[in-house]
């Protein structure tokens, strides 16, 4: 067995496998299929300071090769989930990882404040990127001076490890990540989903009820690799590569184009024990090239 | 209950009928206990344009043979595909997912088990179980055409059957709703599968006659677990996922204008 151990910051994972925010529930769900310890982390649902309805119905699209969503964020808000999740997922020994979310910086603080007391929550990833809302959210990401603005309130409010998550919908996404490490993040998670469209030719209408959504899926992979070998070279901080990854071969790709973690999302909606098939496949790889440890490989991609 | 994600045996593959195929799934260990109303989230393998599994009911479940039903439809290539499957093939299978219809209380209740088109699938095995607790239920079952209507036989060997079709091909000519069964005799339990507006029809029937009503949504969902957020239904409760706190739901809960 080689050694499968990542740090993010002051953030020690036992595998560089996490679960990606919004496809894993608060990891309850997928309690009947994977041993949910077997994970180096699970970022569950975004969280926002008052609760949110999310957007009306229909949210989905099947695409080629992926899914488009505009589910818009729909939550409880954080003081149910301080109160209700909480207490079901402290005890689960992994990393448990909040995914926050805001419409102005002062929200995202606040939020990334109650978080901050929870005693067993050692990290957040700040979501800067989700394309569904109609404040805040992506507007924060797709530009170096609103992805500051967020980091540098929340940077205040909380002291644990974080994590910003960049949204690919920008021209360069290294600058943003340049922003938001000068603004004191800790890592950077990369992508959020790209935003995308489908359409009913038979009604004429958008598919999705506000007509447009996040694209993820194996679709998204290649732009997804990309990103984060761009943005793993302009930063010093660690980086966390998600987007389409779907088994173990996908996961290393991104550790070799410089990720030292990696997240998966939509590919558990196809298959619930993902996460501890790609951890293994991981674990093959390294053995089946002699390497000991797993941070070997991260950024190794030969020139 | 506790949910499996199970490589299933297909032990038999029935084309019953144009578009229609039933799927007979087994296992070499025993299967894990279903109830009617609930749904699995089928794989499918070979298909360019499908990336998700499939969210299909269960039909039926034949716990002699260790096998469970399922009623496909063939709207596209993913439901194609899984029609495609033959004797011996392999399907992975996630379930039993979501809550089923509620059971009669005590064997004399009169229930009327409402379906259309494919959406009669979970009525079977809901059938079953009654029967097998003792009680008649009545089917009221519709389509468009003779075509559309199946496993008939099953069904009257577990209850009254009635049939509409919109081409008066079979039964009664019309839409379930306007079956004669319903002006003439009181049901106190009703649960309905089918297109939204047969569904919604029969909600308003349920509600005028005073019975209670349970229906069966399908809408679209993506990981079928209640992670996804995808499946929206609006409720009294706000937006819930039909995939967790479905897909059965009483009309009671439902925000429908009926």
């Amino acid at each position: 067995m080689a050694d499968l151990s990542v740090n993010i910051g002051d953030l020690h994972l036992k595998n560089p496998v996490m679960t990606a925010s919004g496809t894993f529930g608060y990891g309850l769900e997928f309690a009947d299929f994977v041993n949910l310890e077997d994970i180096g982390g699970i970022i569950v649902k975004g969280t926002t300071l008052h609760p949110r309805e999310g957007n009306s119905y229909p949210r989905m699209a099947e695409t080629p090769h992926g899914m488009l969503n505009c589910v818009g964020l729909q939550n409880k808000g954080v003081d149910y989930f301080c109160e209700h999740i909480y207490p079901q997922i402290k005890d689960i020994q992994t990393n448990m990882i909040v995914n926050v979310s805001g419409s102005c910086p002062e929200d995202y603080a606040e939020c990334a404040a109650r978080i901050g007391e929870l005693e067993h929550i050692p990290a957040i990833e700040l979501n800067i990127s989700c394309p569904n809302v109609k404040e805040g959210g992506m507007a924060f990401g797709v530009t170096t001076q609103g992805a500051e603005a967020v980091v540098k309130a929340v940077r205040k409010a909380y002291g644990k490890t974080l994590i910003v998550k960049l949204s690919p919908n920008v021209t360069d996404i290294a600058e943003i990540a340049r922003s938001v490490e000068a603004a004191g993040a800790d890592a950077v998670s990369l992508i959020n989903t790209l935003m995308g469209m489908a359409i009913d030719i038979e009604k004429r209408r958008p598919v999705l009820s506000i007509s447009t959504g996040g694209l993820s899926g194996p679709a998204v992979k290649p732009v997804a690799l990309r990103m984060v070998w761009q943005v793993a070279k302009a930063v010093q901080i660690p980086v966390v590569g998600l987007g389409g990854i779907m088994n173990a071969r996908d996961a290393i790709e991104f550790m070799l184009a410089g990720a030292s973690a990696v997240e998966i999302g939509t590919a558990n909606f196809i298959d619930p024990a993902v996460t501890v098939k790609v951890a293994q496949g991981i674990n093959d790889y390294l053995e089946r090239h002699g390497y000991a440890s797993v941070q070997e490989i991260i950024g190794k991609l030969e020139a | 209950m506790k949910k499996f994600i199970l490589d299933l045996t297909v032990s038999a593959s029935e084309h019953l009928r144009k578009g229609y195929v039933l799927l007979k799934l087994t296992d070499s260990r025993p299967l894990p206990p279903m109830l009617p109303g609930q749904f699995a989230e089928l794989k499918v393998e070979g298909s360019e344009t499908t990336f998700l599994r499939r969210p299909i009911s269960i039909n039926y479940v034949d716990e002699e043979k260790n096998e469970v039903w399922f009623l496909i439809h063939e709207v596209g290539d993913g439901t194609r595909k899984l029609g495609e499957l033959s004797e011996g093939g392999k399907l992975n299978v996630v379930m039993p997912l979501g809550n089923g219809f509620t059971m009669p209380e005590t064997p004399d209740e009169r229930v009327l088990l409402v379906g259309g088109g494919v959406g009669t699938a979970p009525l079977l095995y809901m059938g079953k179980k009654m029967a097998e607790a003792g009680c008649r239920p009545t089917f009221l079952l519709g389509g468009r055409s003779t075509a559309d209507l199946l496993q008939l036989e099953m069904f009257r060997a577990l209850g009254d059957v009635y049939v509409t079709t919109e081409d008066g091909s079979m039964g009664e000519k019309g839409f379930v709703t306007q079956h004669s069964l319903l002006s003439q005799e009181h049901f106190d339990r009703i649960a309905t599968c089918g297109p939204k507006p047969m569904m919604m029809a029969v909600a308003r029937y349920a509600r005028a006659a005073g019975s209670s009503c349970e229906v069966s949504l399908e809408n679209m969902m993506a990981c079928g677990l209640g992670a996804c957020l995808c499946c929206v239904e609006k409720t009294v409760e706000g937006h819930v996922c039909v995939c967790k706190e479905g897909p059965v739901f009483n009309i009671n809960k439902l925000l429908w204008q009926i």
